[in-house]
């Protein structure tokens, strides 16, 4: 499967997981899912009949909240059936909402942001003891993460140690929960934060998949690499894109739904099947207000004087 | 306590390669042997104990036996979710070192007094709690700990608390008689965890001078919980008392009340530890446990008002 297919399924799969089980995140997951395709397409070594072999890539999605891909991704890989995705949120179902390690192909369980960049420094570091010369690790992180303090302790930690064999992909999308990063908690500029930490920094369009190839494949003699992946929240979808609302709604019934998966038959590459709407949805219009809820809603310029009553 | 413990470990790891040592920039004079001895096995992570501790974690699932090192409440409350989600919840193998519990750094101030790390390190699944009481105590635990397949803590004292047991036959889980009731008419049992021992010893011999037998334990492990001997002086007894250099909510006491509440039995317990209260006094180790009522004439006056003496 080409990693073009991979990304398509991967969206394809997020918008029924999250529509079946109401769960949140599609904005995260449609973002992150060229990273993910491309990752587990062409970058990642693996064995999906023995997902704890020696001899793999390491993965973590330090994001645990767009779990949701990295599912998709390893049942189209053949960890498991591709059947079980419905079972998202479900009860009795091995597919939480942040990623757990409990399912066949997770190396780390996620979803409290700022841990998945020490653990997997904290492997490169045994690895390099071990004498795996092989294998690398790979830490696909948010922004928005890029808040918590200890991402930046442990980017002092694996630039001290000269963690070559780390790479981190930054999925660069601009938002995070109730606004823009930079309305938030300033992140820009998000390049030259990891190049002072020491950081061999690639910044690239995070959809561009010739792009993702080429930086992920990159190899540094001495430093840890940061992939700066410049992303849209909710690529793919007009309507969800960049539009903060689809942090947490899911594609309800009717036109979200319909519009979404429509959208996605118009681009769908050749060889690829929709198992759940194979001939799309009918057709049907989005309503006025769609794609309209993007607006800085935390922040006034006056909180930065103080000058608010 | 803490220079045994130490050495014990050096011996650990010049025997296993796999046993690594990773200090939050603290052990100044201490851990100099063990960097000289193996230093191969050593990381100074700096002072972010965060990262420490998932590092640990990632380092654990690429096969190390991982001790954090450092003091009072940093390698715990600092990084409580990375001990709880990265290294509990994965079963790595991290054996989080603290030096200091209780009042050991006394006049350094209440953000270096280790007194509610008990409760809250008991409240995690899947972490073995273990709480030395003196040098003999401590050597066994740290090679338990190496020894355990999963995450552990290891409440240390600072130095001085000598030898109570010669050798002891440890065991995860078993608490350790230290002396047998005398046949006096009135006889209680004294249960104690940490390196107050020392002080719950001492409060024995006045007791047993004022006419009171004692039978007296040491709990090295407080996590899991010898509720055979708890159950046994239930039986036995009309008062257990428990000691802890430990605030009395969830600690020590509270694990043999949990015990005792179930299983019925003849026994009142009566906790004595901190009364749910920071220090705000100013003094050393002896002083603040004179203060703070858990010196051994404290503990011993405590007893005797209690039975009416």
């Amino acid at each position: 499967m080409t990693s073009e297919q991979l990304a398509w399924k991967i969206r394809r799969h997020g918008i029924e997981m999250t529509h079946l089980s109401g769960g949140s995140h599609i904005g995260a997951i449609l973002s992150v899912a060229d990273i993910i395709a491309v990752l587990y397409a062409n970058i990642l070594i693996f064995d999906n009949k023995n997902p704890k072999w020696q001899g793999r890539d390491r993965f973590i999605l330090s994001k645990g909240h767009a779990g949701a891909a990295i599912y998709a991704a390893l049942a189209e890989n053949g960890f498991f059936d591709v059947e079980e995705l419905k079972t998202h949120y479900a009860n009795g179902s091995r597919l939480s909402g942040h990623v757990s390690h409990h399912l066949p192909g997770i190396d780390f369980s996620t979803g409290s942001l700022g841990h998945g960049l020490s653990v997997g420094a904290g492997m490169a570091f045994a690895m390099k003891q071990n004498g795996n010369t092989d294998n690398r690790v790979f830490v696909v992180m948010g922004d928005g993460e890029c808040n918590e303090g200890s991402v930046w302790e442990a980017a002092e930690f694996a630039n001290h140690f000269r963690l070559n064999n780390l790479v981190a992909v930054v999925d660069h999308n601009k938002m995070q929960s109730l606004d823009y990063c930079d309305k938030t908690l300033e992140v820009s500029p998000m390049a030259k934060r990891w190049e002072a930490f020491g950081w061999n920094v690639i910044e690239i369009d995070g959809h561009d998949h010739s792009a993702l190839k080429e930086a992920l494949s990159a190899e540094n003699a001495d430093k840890p690499t940061v992939v700066i992946a410049n992303t849209v929240k909710g690529k793919g979808i007009s309507f969800m894109e960049m539009d903060i609302l689809w942090h947490y709604r899911f594609p309800h019934d009717g036109w979200e739904y319909n519009c979404a998966v429509n959208e996605l038959h118009k681009v769908k590459p050749d060889g690829v099947e929709d198992i759940y709407t194979p001939d799309g949805c009918p057709e049907t219009t989005p309503e006025p207000e769609a794609g309209d809820h993007t607006m800085c809603l935390t922040f006034k310029p006056d909180y930065r004087m103080g000058g608010l009553e | 306590m803490r220079d045994s413990a130490v050495r014990k470990l050096i011996e650990l790891a010049r025997n296993d390669k796999d046993i690594s040592l990773v200090t939050g920039d603290l052990g100044f004079g201490v851990l100099k042997p063990y960097w000289e001895a193996v230093p191969n096995q050593f990381i100074n992570t700096g002072i972010a104990e965060q990262n420490m501790t998932a590092a640990a974690a990632g380092m654990a699932l690429e096969g190390k036996k991982v001790f954090t090192y450092s003091i009072g409440n940093f390698p715990t409350l600092r990084c409580l979710e990375q001990i709880r989600n990265d290294c509990a919840y994965h079963n790595a193998n991290v054996n989080v070192i603290c030096v200091g519990g209780g009042f050991v750094y006394g006049s350094l101030g209440m953000s270096h007094h280790a007194t509610e790390d008990i409760a809250i390190l008991r409240a995690l699944p899947d972490v073995t709690v273990f709480c030395p009481g003196d040098v003999t105590e401590a050597e066994a635990c740290i090679k338990a700990a190496a020894e355990t397949d999963g995450t552990t803590y290891i409440r240390l004292g600072r130095g001085g608390e000598g030898r109570a047991l010669d050798s002891v036959d440890f065991k995860v889980g078993k608490a350790y008689k230290i002396r047998d009731a005398k046949d006096f008419d009135k006889k209680v049992a004294l249960f104690s965890t940490g390196a107050i021992l020392r002080d719950a010893m001492a409060a024995c011999d006045k007791l047993e001078a004022a006419g009171i037998g004692v039978e007296q334990y040491s709990f090295p492990t407080v996590k899991p919980i010898d509720e055979k001997v708890i159950k046994a002086c239930a039986d036995k007894y009309d008062y257990i008392f428990t000691v802890e250099e430990h605030n009395i909510v969830g600690g020590f006491g509270s694990a043999v009340a949990e015990i005792m509440a179930e299983y019925g039995g003849k026994a009142k317990l009566v906790r004595l530890g901190i009364n749910d209260v920071y220090c705000t006094k100013v003094g050393n180790q002896a002083y603040l446990r004179e203060q703070y009522g858990i010196s051994a004439d404290k503990i011993s006056e405590r007893i005797q008002g209690v039975l009416g003496e």
